[in-house]
């Protein structure tokens, strides 16, 4: 293990945070919310100091950094960052327990917006800002930022490739450009400009400038933390418009843009997955729209509420402007089937990822076909390339640990004696990364009843869900703190 | 004329055969010298041993005084790399390179300049093509096209109860109810340009000359049912399989590609998405059972081992599958294969050989020049297609009047558009073209060279 490598990169990672917090600490300041500012400039303090110790002890490795060391730098440097980013949570004692503190700081880095909080109105706007902007920064991942802005020296070791793997969704992650800071820049760059973009749009709908920032930083990391209790449903039907449209080109892959600004509009319009993430949304509004017949009063806002709904479950944004749990079980059965699949690879969204879902459905395909005529030979082809058995096999490893530690996670939040359905779809929200689930934790409720240890779990499920499994997972296997074996 | 033919393989050795006999002056190059030995036993030729593609080489097979460079070694890159070699050496040279790696064909027929080639050949293209083109008029062996695709010598075999067995050629009309002309007949392994009382015979391979647009008509009434093939079973997964899967199925045809090789079948799956590919050994009789081969349309053989594609053909014509075709390598002139039912006969070989032969045979002679040369009846005849220009003879006079060499046919004359299967009042005039058909052991230079 590359154990000074690693500190670098936590120690810069923490640099990064403690950069971040300082525009909260400044709203506290002009807002003169006394608590909050002690809050802020604690934990700013706190992590400038653990950042600095890092960067100090750490200094030059000549060893080299293996695909090892990059997955397990990535899942410890998400944990050390949620567990100083609740910092200014806990301090200003506005949510007083520290494991909530954690639990709201992590739904807001793994983009879930899962709260244990009831009443949010009553937070202070810095607070309320540092809760929205988490979700900006995890959205994007705060490894590819700071390979963004590092020195291209250090990122253009081959090394970073590992990081940039472990911290991007999707099955298949490969750079843009040959250059990882250049990648990491363009991802951003396209990042910043769409987010200016939902700003504006936002702002054009009447929303005063504090609601829109932190509206559109919930919406780009596809988050979900509103700063109203009744998350989006007071805005006005354009406002939520505005955020549907949103929510829905934040869960593309970032590389169909790409391809835009290079002008390969063929290719993005024959791209596969985005072909299946957009059919399947305009598939569920359908579905549900039908369902809801006579539900609300007009089709208008049957449709609105339908597409919105479907918009925020898919992308894994977690906003609503209405309690579908209160739809009918056909309604319902499709919202949960969008939970699983989520958002596009690449994209800010959570989920099983349309990409996977492409990949497992066209390989069991193949293996169905297998079985009538054992002698043919059949490639699995996605936008016309093959796909390589490796990449099969993984995805399906993918989905069985995605299946085994839904069950886990299922049975120990079982124990808070909820209903089925509350604990299940608690477990499938959180590990989706989505928000809210439906009956106890509908979009109008919390998860603030949960035991400690549901909330432990859900932690773990959060981080899991956000850095695809297996960065987690690898923290916790024997084999990856011992000596690698020849 | 002088002719570098770098590379001793079997295109090489087979131009060699050729173009010797013509009278050219032949140096071969080849690194090998033991197959240089034995080709330079054979044939009048100079043979230089050495790399083709180096200067030094090329200097000692002379080509700065050469007229004509072939390279057809077995590698692209070198073939490539000689012609360009050769042209910088001498500016006048003219360039023919074989080039059969699919993913270099495009570009370098888009960069032709810039490699120095005047000609391209890809064997196993061509030979894809002549495949494609039989299996779109089942019933036919072979077809050669002339005067840019109007007219054609189709090959035929007259089975037993046939429906032109035991008819002389002059009763013919009643028959097929459209013009054409027997222009070769092969009975018995020997080719024979008929008269007008021949009486064809139950095994006889007939070569009939007719318009294109004909042939339909001509099937048809021959009893010989063309229904567009379906689906086709490939066995054999090379070059040629790719470009005659790629060619069958954007028109829709189905297709089976059966290969031995793993690598192979995920390599051909991959870039055949809608092809059914079978990792399986074509030899076995099950497999091809299972793939349906009884009900299937054609059969394709393509392996690279002439014996494994003549066992499956025979296996195909035992299964009664209404087209065959067989490609054959070295074997394709055996006289002991013509018993057997092998369906066409496809050899890639011998169709690039073709094409040079033309290629040179233009060079040679600019005015009054073959347009297309074409070996028929197994090699035994050729069919020439000429142009009529100011230094022909006999301009206008009918055909009967004219001494016209023993073995010589002329066997379509085209006036502009107009197209007609020639009697003996028929004649041709200045800018006509016309087909002739010709024994092999005599060559034609130009159309005055079949007057006695």
């Amino acid at each position: 293990m590359n154990y000074k490598m690693m500190g670098r990169f936590i120690g810069r990672i923490l640099l990064v945070e403690a950069v971040f917090m300082i525009p909260s600490l400044v709203i506290s300041l002009v807002k003169q919310e006394n608590m909050a500012c002690t809050g802020f400039a604690a934990s700013i303090g706190i992590t400038l100091a653990l950042s600095l110790l890092l960067l100090v002890l750490c200094k030059g490795s000549k060893r080299s950094f293996k695909a090892r060391d990059g997955l397990v730098c990535v899942g410890a440097s998400w944990i050390v960052m949620s567990l100083l980013g609740c910092l200014p949570f806990y301090i200003s004692r506005e949510i007083p327990s520290y494991l909530d503190a954690l639990f709201e700081t992590v739904s807001g880095f793994t983009t879930t917006g899962s709260s244990i909080l009831s009443e949010i109105e009553g937070l202070s706007m810095s607070i309320l800002y540092w809760r929205s902007f988490t979700h900006w920064l995890g959205g994007m991942g705060v490894l590819v930022f700071v390979l963004a802005v590092g020195a291209s020296g250090e990122s253009s070791k081959g090394f970073t490739m590992h990081l940039l793997r472990a911290e991007s969704p999707g099955p298949q992650v490969g750079k843009l450009v040959p250059k990882m800071k250049k990648t990491a820049e363009i991802l951003y760059l396209i990042y910043v400009l769409l987010t200016i973009v939902n700003i504006a749009f936002l702002l054009f709908g009447g929303m005063p400038l504090f609601e829109a920032v932190c509206t559109a930083f919930g919406t780009a990391g596809t988050g979900g933390f509103g700063i109203k209790n009744d998350s989006i449903a007071g805005y006005s039907p354009y406002i939520q418009n505005v955020c549907t449209v949103f929510m829905l080109l934040f869960g593309v892959n970032f590389s169909c843009y790409y391809m835009l600004l290079l002008r390969q509009f063929y290719s993005v319009f024959k791209d596969e997955e985005l072909r299946l993430y957009l059919g399947v949304v305009f598939g569920s509004i359908v579905l549900i729209t039908l369902n809801l017949r006579g539900f609300y009063g007009t089709f208008e806002e049957t449709v609105r509420h339908a597409s919105f709904q479907v918009a925020s479950i898919v992308t894994t944004t977690g906003y609503a402007t209405t309690d579908f749990d209160l739809w009918p079980t056909f309604s319902k059965a499709i919202i949960l089937g969008l939970m699983v699949i989520g958002a596009s690879a690449g994209s800010t969204g959570g989920g099983f990822k349309c990409a996977r879902v492409l990949i497992i459905v066209k390989g069991l395909r193949r293996n169905l076909r297998r079985a009538i005529s054992p002698q043919k030979v059949q490639v699995v082809r996605i936008n016309d390339n093959m796909v390589d058995e490796k990449v099969l096999e993984n995805t399906n490893a993918y989905l069985s640990a995605y299946v085994i530690i839904l069950f886990l996670s299922f049975i120990v939040v079982s124990l808070d004696r909820f209903s089925v359905m509350t604990s299940l779809t608690a477990v499938l929200s959180c590990f989706n990364n989505i928000g809210p689930g439906l009956e106890a934790v509908g979009p109008t409720c919390n998860f603030g009843d949960f035991s400690w240890l549901s909330k432990l779990v859900l932690i773990g499920d959060m981080l899991a869900g956000r850095l695809e499994i297996f960065p987690i997972l690898i923290l916790f296997s024997r084999t990856t703190w011992g000596r690698l074996k020849g | 004329m002088k002719i570098i033919i770098a590379g001793d393989g079997k295109v090489g050795t087979m131009l060699t055969k050729q173009l010797s006999a013509e009278g050219y002056d032949l140096t071969l190059i080849d690194d090998n010298p033991k197959v240089l030995e034995s080709t330079e036993e054979r044939y009048d030729i100079m043979a230089v041993q050495g790399n083709c593609a180096s200067m030094e080489t090329l200097e000692r097979a002379g080509v700065k005084e050469t007229d004509l460079l072939i390279a057809v070694t077995n590698a692209d890159e070198i073939n490539l790399l000689c012609c360009m070699t050769a042209h910088g050496m001498n500016p006048d040279i003219h360039t023919i390179a074989r080039i059969r790696n699919p993913e270099y064909t495009d570009q370098i027929f888009k960069m032709r300049s810039l490699f120095a080639l005047s000609m391209m050949i890809n064997p196993e293209r061509q030979a894809a093509v002549e495949i494609e083109r039989l299996l779109k008029y089942p019933g036919f062996l072979k077809r050669d096209t002339f005067a840019k695709g109007r007219v054609e010598i189709v090959e035929l075999r007259v089975d037993a109860g046939h429906k032109l067995c035991d008819i002389a050629l002059n009763d013919l009309y009643s028959i097929v109810k459209c013009k054409i002309l027997v222009c070769s007949v092969i009975r018995g392994g020997k080719a024979i340009t008929p008269g007008g009382d021949f009486v064809l015979r139950e095994g006889d391979r007939i070569f009939v000359t007719a318009p294109t647009n004909v042939l339909t008509t001509l099937l048809r009434n021959l009893g010989i049912i063309t229904h567009k093939a379906k689906r086709v079973i490939l066995c054999g997964g090379g070059r040629v399989s790719y470009y005659l899967a790629q060619m069958l199925l954007r028109s829709g045809i189905g297709v089976q590609i059966v290969e031995q090789n793993y690598e192979k079948c995920v390599q051909l799956a991959n870039m055949l998405p809608k092809a059914t590919v079978i990792h399986g050994d074509a030899t076995k009789e099950f497999l091809l059972d299972n793939e349906g081969i009884s009900d299937c349309d054609a059969l394709v053989t393509l392996t690279g081992v002439d014996e494994m594609n003549i066992i499956i053909s025979l296996y195909g014509s035992s299964c009664k599958v209404p087209q065959i075709i067989t490609k054959l390598g070295r074997l394709e002139n055996n006289t002991i294969l013509d018993a057997l039912p092998l369906g066409s006969i496809i050899s890639p070989k011998e169709l690039s050989c073709n094409n040079i032969v033309q290629y040179v045979r233009a060079m040679q002679n600019q005015t009054g020049a073959a347009l297309t040369v074409y070996m028929i009846a197994d090699g035994q005849a050729e069919a020439v297609e000429f142009m009529v220009d100011q230094s022909t003879l006999h301009c206008g006079e009918p055909l009967k009047k004219l001494k016209i060499k023993k073995n010589v046919l002329v066997v379509c004359i085209m006036h502009g558009a107009q197209l007609e299967i020639p009697n003996g009042d028929s004649s041709f005039v200045r800018g006509d073209t016309v087909i002739v058909v010709t024994g092999a052991d005599r060559v034609l230079y130009k159309l005055n060279d079949i007057f006695e």
